[in-house]
């Protein structure tokens, strides 16, 4: 047979290698660290000062700042837990499975981030901390998810198996997302509906939307590095007793890094 | 606008502040704790094996 020189799938399989990606995670993280802060300082200084109050609310829908964010992300992070977890199925990819299980904690703590920032945001504005609503019970819902998958993997000693049985129950929780996206369309509900969304004709003002965009880019930054670390953990928690790993650890430079 | 207007939220600081302080708590732990947890693990298997082969 004619070798075929196959420069994307020899990228993709060097990128999925334990001890490669290991070492890259480690050069990309400070890059990342410092592109997130110079996005939350922009975003934070836009938003509680530059930022008008609003003719409504007053400056109490300053909390819109990283609670649409978070709320944004505990989708997102969600999708991607599902789609690695799946590849890790299918394929038995460990990086893949990897990545699926370091998501699932981040995601749960955005998912809890918006459910806090919505219910302090409620309390003055609606008089309530907490509605049984569409909304609102489906992002419970999807709080539920997260720390179930986080349990399952956690209760199962061999992790491969354990990989398994998440992002199956991760695909099964899919159902949930377009649930809570269109819950405030479908249902009445004392959940605002979308403001920004609306792309042909947003109802919030530029000044206020910018820092929530970048607000949203700085979270989206925040995963990654949040998903590499606990990834880096896992990946040495997994591979204990390969070489690379020993190799590492019998490096003095290696053990404070 | 000064810094107790600004701190103030127009009587919303309790609402605003909480909420910022409950993210980034829960954002600051999600860094700290598996960097920590990975080094404690890199110490724990450096000593296990300076102890195999000395």
């Amino acid at each position: 047979m004619k070798f075929i020189p196959d420069p994307i799938g020899r990228f993709c399989h060097r990128m999925a290698s334990p001890p490669h990606f290991y070492a890259l995670s480690g050069k990309l993280l400070p890059w990342l660290t410092g592109i997130f802060l110079i996005l939350l300082a922009c975003g934070l200084y836009g938003g509680l000062y530059l930022a008008p109050p609003d003719y409504q609310q007053g400056d109490s829908y300053r909390i819109i700042y990283i609670h649409v964010p978070s709320a944004w992300m505990s989708l997102f992070i969600y999708i991607v837990m599902a789609i690695t977890g799946a590849i890790g199925l299918i394929w038995r990819i460990k990086l893949a499975e990897i990545v699926a299980i370091s998501s699932a904690s981040v995601g749960a703590s955005f998912t809890f981030i918006a459910l806090v920032t919505g219910s302090l945001w409620g309390k003055p504005m609606w008089g309530t901390w907490w509605v049984w609503d569409a909304r609102l019970t489906s992002e419970l819902i999807l709080l539920f998810l997260y720390l179930g998958v986080i349990g399952l993997y956690n209760a199962i000693d061999d992790k491969r198996t354990a990989s398994k049985a998440v992002a199956i129950l991760a695909l099964v929780g899919v159902v949930n997302i377009p649930i809570i996206h269109y819950s405030v369309e479908w249902w009445n509900t004392l959940h605002q509906g979308p403001t920004v969304t609306k792309m042909d004709k947003p109802s919030i003002h530029v000044s206020m939307l910018i820092p929530l965009l970048l607000m949203a880019i700085a979270f989206k930054f925040y995963y990654v590095i949040a998903m590499l670390q606990r990834a880096r953990l896992e990946l040495l928690q997994r591979e204990r007793t390969a070489a690379w790993v020993k190799k590492l650890v019998s490096e003095p430079s290696n053990s404070s890094s | 606008m000064n810094l107790q207007e600004f701190l103030a939220m127009g009587g919303y600081a309790f609402y605003v502040w909480v909420s910022y302080g409950i993210c980034f708590a829960v954002l600051l732990a999600n860094i700290v704790l598996p960097v920590m947890q990975r080094k404690q693990l890199i110490r724990q298997l450096a000593e296990k094996q300076q102890r195999q082969q000395p």
